[in-house]
């Protein structure tokens, strides 16, 4: 275990060296990016209203009970922020787009293509690593962004819809007004782009480190997964101390 | 990434000592020999002898458990040497990224190393494609290629490297007779126009023994013999006649009963 954390350290460091070669690599980026997007987007939104939707199911009826239906934009508006949507969008990121990456690096590996372009002089480090961790680190924050008002607005709906809940729009926005600061959502933003680093890097790690055949490629790309959505919910644990101590 | 070497001389290969094993399976056992500048040097030997693996040392992809490999005197895994030698190798599976059309394949080192203009690496590709005989298949994917074609693509994408050592891993496998003579013809004339140095690992024994300035008999990772085709041909050994002379037996063919 240590070995490969010593390996993904090292992997994440030449990566990083090698980020003044990004604007060479524009076009593999730009791929990369409309492969996350078009992949993700429509499950990105399908997540978030449900997410935010189910969430106030849950509290709603409670709150309401108690007379604190007031704060229910507020908490749900603050839960997206700051909790469901980096978290959920990156383990469905991790799912759909770390796994790909850990399929096609691994099939690279195993059927010589990665000796290939070492024969040719070509960093794999900068041809292939680069490219997908930039996307990554680019898209991820970006479907926050569009997660969080999309999570907002199921809550609304669940709220305004359920006979149970009954809050309207204008009282669930008001709430979701006051409570939310522009912070907040930084605070999702900057967790997003730790976990897009960490599912992109332990991803091609996993990739990049296949041998065998076929069945090699398929055990990398669990592995990729699981290790990716562990290294999520551990770093959300610390990101999120980290960001309670720090000032707004 | 690199830019192309300033000067194109001709390289020296030497391998001293060589070990290496895969767990508990000893696989090259000190192999040491010569390549001179410019020079053919074919490696030939049974299946599983280490032909492939000692290939991959010499261009930097295994490390070895023992001994070294000198280019040019220099050790081959030594920062910048690749930097300074242009080295390349065509892969026994050809080895072509299944993310690219045919010529991006081609002209991918041209590309990634900015050493020509887009419509220049276009023509290169063109050239060099017509040159192993595939004229038109710039724009299809290698999986729409067969094998034979696949590998005819990757020497393609070798030679545009304009390499200095060239390595070759089974050059001619699935190929037809004629192209394996158009690919024997193409490594005769890098060698006349270039002088590159080369290394190849074939079981074509015609490949071989026409090529071949010298040819390197490895059996159980252990090199037998090194000498010319001619030394090749006469040579006593009986392990060395048994490959070099192996021939159906006519007598008593299979799936007659």
């Amino acid at each position: 275990m240590f070995q490969n954390i010593g390996e993904i350290l090292v992997l994440f460091w030449r990566t990083f060296l090698a980020l003044p070669l990004c604007w060479r690599q524009r076009q593999k980026i730009s791929n990369q990016l409309f492969e996350i997007g078009n992949v993700s987007l429509l499950m990105v939104c399908i997540l978030s209203l449900f997410i935010a939707g189910v969430t106030a199911l849950q509290t709603g009826p409670v709150l309401v009970e108690h007379g604190l239906g007031s704060v229910l934009g507020g908490m749900i508006g603050l839960s997206m922020c700051k909790e469901f949507a980096p978290v959920m969008m990156a383990i469905l990121i991790a799912g759909r787009i770390g796994s790909a990456m850990a399929a096609e690096i691994g099939a690279m590996r195993v059927y010589q293509e990665i000796d290939a372009l070492r024969t040719m002089n070509i960093d794999p480090v900068t041809y292939l690593v680069l490219p997908r961790m930039v996307a990554i680190a680019l898209a991820l924050p970006a479907l926050v962004m569009f997660s969080i008002p999309v999570g907002w607005f199921g809550g609304a709906l669940v709220s305004a819809f359920n006979q149970r809940i009954a809050i309207n729009f204008d009282s669930f926005f008001h709430s979701l007004r006051d409570e939310v600061d522009p912070a907040d959502i930084f605070n999702g933003l900057f967790k997003s782009f730790i976990f897009a680093l960490a599912i992109g890097i332990v991803s091609c790690h996993q990739g990049l480190n296949t041998r065998g055949g076929p069945r090699a490629i398929g055990r990398s790309v669990t592995k990729a997964v699981v290790n990716s959505i562990v290294m999520i919910l551990i770093l959300d644990y610390f990101l999120t101390r980290f960001l309670l101590v720090i000032p707004k | 990434m690199s830019a192309a070497p300033s000067q194109l001389e001709n390289v020296s290969v030497e391998v001293r000592g060589l070990h290496k094993s895969f767990g508990s399976l000893h696989v090259l056992k000190g192999l040491s020999f010569n390549v001179k500048p410019g020079e053919i040097f074919v490696i030939m030997g049974p299946s599983g002898s280490g032909k492939s693996v000692l290939l991959r040392h010499i261009i930097g992809l295994e490390k070895p458990d023992e001994g070294e490999i000198l280019i040019q005197g220099e050790p081959v895994n030594e920062s910048g040497l690749r930097d300074k030698y242009r080295i390349a190798m065509v892969f026994q599976s050809a080895a072509l990224l299944t993310s690219l059309t045919v010529g991006e394949n081609v002209g991918l080192y041209l590309a990634e190393h900015r050493l020509k203009s887009p419509s220049e690496i276009a023509a290169i590709v063109s050239q060099k494609l017509e040159a192993v005989g595939l004229k038109g298949v710039e724009n299809r994917a290698p999986a729409e290629l067969s094998g034979g074609m696949q590998k005819r693509v990757a020497i393609a994408r070798a030679l545009v490297m304009e390499p200095q050592l060239f390595l070759f891993d089974e050059p001619t496998a699935e190929l037809d007779p004629p192209m394996a003579v158009t690919i024997d013809e193409e490594i005769l004339e890098l060698k006349n126009r270039t002088h590159a140095t080369s290394i190849i690992v074939t079981h074509d024994r015609p490949m071989a023994l026409s090529l071949a300035d010298r040819v390197a008999m490895i059996i159980e990772g252990q090199i037998l013999f090194i000498g010319t085709p001619d030394e090749v041909r006469r040579h006593p050994d009986s392990r060395i006649q048994k490959f070099i002379n192996a021939k159906p037996p006519v007598s008593k063919p299979r799936n007659m009963s």
